[in-house]
C-alpha cells in the first residue's frame, strides 16, 4: 500500500526527515515512536502533503502512484488521512458543513453522487455512535474553542466518515483521558479492514495496548533506527530511547 | 464646483422638491450657506485623508428626478427578502415611489411613510428631530443633503409599540440615475420601551451607472427602546455613496447595526452613535466585501457620554483586487462615564496583493474606571486551515473560498432577524463566487 523509500524533507534550511524508509502492507498497523523533535510529525505532514516542508529527495509510493505527486486534495481522495497531532480551527464554518464538504469532494472524485444534507445527517448520526458523542457538537465551528480532547475525538470522527484506506494517527492518544483513548482507540479498531492500513505516531505503550501494531518503528533525528514488533514498545517504555540515540550516534 | 450646486438650489425654489412646513426653509437655506461656505473637504481634512472624494468634488451632478416608469415590482424581488409582504418604502432614482411601495399592516401608534408625506402631515413629529441629530456643521456632505432635503423615509414607532415585522427602505437606481444625485433623507424615532427592526438597502438595477447617493438617516432610540438597523449598500460599482447615519440613544436602550457594503466605487459611510444616559448598549456590526478599484471607508464614532454603558463593535473586510478599505473607529468617554464597557474589532482579510487597508482606531477616554479594549488585524487566508481542509479532500479554490465566506459569516451571523440574515448571507456567498 504504501512504500517509502529513503525520504528526505527539510523545512527552510533544516534538514528534518533524513533518510526513511518504511513499507506499510493492506492490513497491516504500524507504530511510529521516538523522542521529541525527531520528524514524526513531519513524516506524517510530508505524506499528507504539507506544503511548509520540502522533499528534497526519496520517493513515496502509494497504491501504485506516486504520491509525492498528488495534490494534497488529490491525496485524501485517494485515500490518505492524516488525523493532526494540532488539529486546526475553523471560526465560521460548521463541524456539520465542513464535514460534508469533505465527504462530498472525496465522492465527486470517485465519480460518486453527491449526498443532500439530510442523507448526510442519517450517515453521521451512525458515526457519532462510534465515537460516542453527541449531535451538538457538529453544529459548533470547526475546533473552535473545543477541548484537546474534544480535538482528538473530532480527527477520529471525520477518518470514521471519510473512510481512508491509509489513516495516519499523529499522537491521536496525546491530550486524551481513559475514556477517550478507550473511545477512539475503538473507533480506529472497528474501522480496521483488510484493505486498509495505519500508521500510529505515538509516545505511549498505553496506547498500543488497545490498538496493537504489527510493527514498531523508532524515529530518531530523521531517521529509523530501529523496528521491530509490539514488543519494541514495551522494551521502549522501560529503557526510553537513550539507547537507541547512542546506536545512531556511533553509525554516523 | 460648489456654485452649481447653490444654482440646483435656487432653482428648485417654487418647486415640489422644494415645499415643507415654515420652520424647514431656513434650515435648507443656512445648510446650503454653509456648504457654499465650505465646498467639499479638503485633501487636509483629516476626516477625509483617505476618501478618495474627486469623482465626487470634480464632477457635474444633476438633481435625481426618480423616472420610474419602467420598473416593475418583479425587478425589485430580488432585494426584499422574499418578504413583499413587510412594509416597503420604494425610492426609485432618488424619489418616492408610492405604487411600487408596500403599506403592511401596521400595529396602532406605528407609522411609516414618505418624507414629503410626513412633511405635510407629521410637521411636530418631524420639527422635533428632523436635522436636529446629524448636525450640519458635522461635514459638508450633510449641509449639502440638509440643503436638498426632500425625499426619503421616515419610521414612528410609538410608546411601547412592538413592530412586528421589518421596515424597509429601499432606494433603487436605474439606467437614467447616470450623472445625477440624490440626498435621501431618513427618519427613525423610536419612542419608549418600543421595539423596531428597519432595513435600509441602497441597490442598483443599472450596475454599470456612474451617479452619487448622499444619504442621512437619523435616529432616535428613546428609553428602553430597542432598534435594529440593517444597513445594506450594493450600488452599482461605478456610483459614489457617501452616507451618514447618526444615532442617539436614550436611557436603557438599545440599538443592534449591521451595516453590509459591497457596492460603489467609492462607499463610505459615517455612524455616530452617542450614549446620551445610562445603562445603554450599542452593537455595531459591519462587513465590507470589495473589488476591483473599490473603496469601502467606514467611520464610526461611538459617544459613551454617561456611565455604565456598553458598547461593542465588529468590523470585517474582505479586499480582493486593487480595492481599499479605511476603517476609522472613534470612541469618545467622557470623565463621568465610569463603568464604560467599549470593544471595538476590525479584522480585514486580503485576498490579492493590490489590496490595502489603512484601519486605525481612535479611543479617547477621560474616565478611569472603564474597560475599553480595540484591535485591528490585516491578513491572509490561515495556512493551516487551508491545509486542513485540502487534507480532507476539499480542493485548492473550495477551500479558499470556504475560509473566506467563513470569515465573513462570523459577522453576518450576528444579524438576529432570520430572513435577513440568509438574505445576506446568500448575498454574500454568491458575491464571494458561489459555494
Ligand atoms: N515548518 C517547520 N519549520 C521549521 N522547523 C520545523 C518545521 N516543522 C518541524 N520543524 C522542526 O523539525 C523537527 C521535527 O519536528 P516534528 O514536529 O516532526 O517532531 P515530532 O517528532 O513530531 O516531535 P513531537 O514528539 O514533539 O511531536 C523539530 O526540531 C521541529 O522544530
Ligand atoms: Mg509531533
Amino acid at each position: 500500500m504504501l512504500e517509502i523509500r529513503d525520504l528526505r524533507a527539510s523545512a527552510g534550511d533544516k534538514e528534518i526527515l533524513r533518510g526513511i524508509d518504511l513499507t506499510v502492507n493492506a492490513g497491516e498497523v504500524h507504530a511510529v515512536m521516538g523522542p521529541n523533535g525527531s520528524g514524526k510529525s513531519t513524516l506524517a505532514q510530508v505524506l499528507a502533503g504539507h506544503p511548509a516542508y520540502v522533499v528534497t529527495g526519496g520517493s513515496v509510493r502509494y497504491r501504485g502512484q506516486d504520491l509525492l505527486d498528488l495534490e494534497p486534495e488529490e491525496r485524501a481522495q485517494a485515500g490518505v488521512f492524516l488525523a493532526f497531532q494540532y488539529p486546526v480551527e475553523i471560526p465560521g464554518v460548521t463541524n456539520a458543513y465542513f464535514l460534508r464538504a469533505a465527504y462530498n469532494e472525496i465522492r465527486k472524485a470517485r465519480g460518486q453522487d453527491e449526498v443532500d444534507s439530510m442523507d448526510f445527517l442519517d450517515l453521521l448520526e451512525e458515526k457519532l455512535k462510534l465515537v460516542d458523542w453527541e449531535p451538538a457538537i457538529m453544529s459548533r465551528a470547526v475546533n473552535a474553542g473545543f477541548s484537546g480532547g474534544e480535538k482528538k475525538r473530532n480527527e477520529i470522527l471525520q477518518m470514521a466518515v471519510l473512510e481512508p484506506r491509509l489513516a495516519i494517527l499523529d499522537e491521536t492518544d496525546s491530550g486524551l483521558d481513559i475514556d477517550a483513548l478507550r473511545i477512539v482507540a475503538a473507533g480506529v479498531n472497528k474501522l480496521r479492514r483488510p484493505d486498509n492500513a495505519t500508521i500510529v505516531v505515538t509516545h505511549y505503550q498505553r496506547l498500543l495496548n488497545y490498538i496493537v501494531p504489527d510493527y514498531v518503528h523508532v524515529l530518531s533525528n530523521g531517521r529509523i533506527v530501529k523496528s521491530g514488533g509490539k514488543e519494541l514498545a514495551l522494551e521502549l517504555e522501560a529503557r526510553g530511547y537513550e539507547w537507541l540515540e547512542d546506536t545512531v550516534g556511533a553509525a554516523s | 464646483m460648489t456654485e452649481a450646486f447653490v444654482q440646483d438650489f435656487e432653482a428648485r425654489a417654487g418647486t415640489a422638491t422644494a415645499e415643507g412646513p415654515e420652520w424647514l426653509e431656513p434650515i435648507r437655506r443656512s445648510a446650503m450657506e454653509r456648504f457654499a461656505r465650505t465646498g467639499f473637504p479638503a485633501a487636509r481634512d483629516e476626516e477625509w485623508r483617505f476618501t478618495p472624494i474627486g469623482p465626487i468634488a470634480q464632477g457635474t451632478w444633476r438633481p435625481a428626478l426618480g423616472g420610474a416608469g419602467e420598473v416593475t415590482r418583479e425587478q425589485l424581488a430580488p432585494f426584499v427578502f422574499g418578504h413583499a409582504d413587510w412594509t416597503t418604502l420604494v425610492f426609485v432614482n432618488g424619489i418616492y415611489h408610492e405604487a411600487l411601495s408596500t403599506i403592511g399592516t401596521l400595529p396602532p401608534g406605528a407609522r411609516v411613510a414618505s418624507l414629503a408625506e410626513a412633511l405635510r402631515s407629521d410637521g411636530a413629529l418631524l420639527h422635533g428631530h428632523l436635522a436636529r441629530h446629524a448636525p450640519v456643521e458635522g461635514s459638508p456632505f450633510t449641509a449639502l443633503n440638509t440643503a436638498f432635503l426632500s425625499e426619503g423615509g421616515v419610521v414612528h414607532v410609538g410608546t411601547n409599540v412592538d413592530l412586528a415585522s421589518p421596515v424597509h427602505l429601499l432606494y433603487v437606481t436605474t439606467a437614467e440615475a447616470g450623472g445625477t444625485v440624490a440626498h435621501p433623507r431618513n427618519l427613525i424615532v423610536v419612542e419608549r420601551g418600543a421595539r423596531a427592526s428597519v432595513i435600509e438597502s441602497y441597490v442598483t438595477l443599472a450596475p454599470g451607472q456612474a451617479y452619487w447617493t448622499n444619504p442621512i438617516t437619523e435616529v432616535a432610540v428613546a428609553a428602553g427602546a430597542w432598534l435594529e438597523h440593517t444597513r445594506i449598500q450594493r450600488e452599482s460599482e461605478t456610483a459614489q455613496h457617501v452616507g451618514l447615519t447618526h444615532v442617539d440613544q436614550q436611557r436603557d436602550s438599545r440599538y443592534r447595526s449591521f451595516s453590509l457594503a459591497m457596492g460603489a466605487a467609492l462607499g463610505r459611510h459615517n455612524l455616530h452613535v452617542r450614549l446620551h444616559d445610562e445603562n445603554i448598549e450599542t452593537l455595531l456590526y459591519g462587513l465590507y466585501v470589495t473589488r476591483g478599484d473599490q473603496t469601502a471607508d467606514n467611520h464610526t464614532a461611538i459617544y459613551h457620554d454617561q456611565p455604565n454603558c456598553r458598547s461593542w463593535e465588529v468590523y470585517k473586510g474582505i479586499l480582493d483586487g486593487r480595492s481599499r478599505a479605511v476603517f476609522n473607529g472613534k470612541v469618545f468617554v467622557k470623565p463621568e462615564a465610569q463603568k464604560t464597557d467599549a470593544k471595538q474589532t476590525n479584522r480585514n482579510l486580503l485576498l490579492s496583493d493590490g489590496a490595502r487597508v489603512d484601519t486605525k482606531p481612535q479611543l479617547e477616554i477621560f474616565a478611569d474606571d472603564v474597560k475599553c479594549t480595540h484591535g485591528a488585524t490585516v491578513g491572509r487566508l490561515d495556512e493551516m486551515a487551508r491545509f486542513y481542509a485540502r487534507s480532507r479532500g476539499i480542493p485548492a479554490a473550495a477551500a479558499d473560498l470556504l475560509l473566506t465566506y467563513a470569515f465573513a459569516a462570523e459577522v453576518v451571523e450576528e444579524v438576529t432577524l432570520a430572513p435577513v440574515r440568509e438574505e445576506l448571507d446568500r448575498l454574500v456567498r454568491s458575491r464571494l463566487g458561489g459555494l
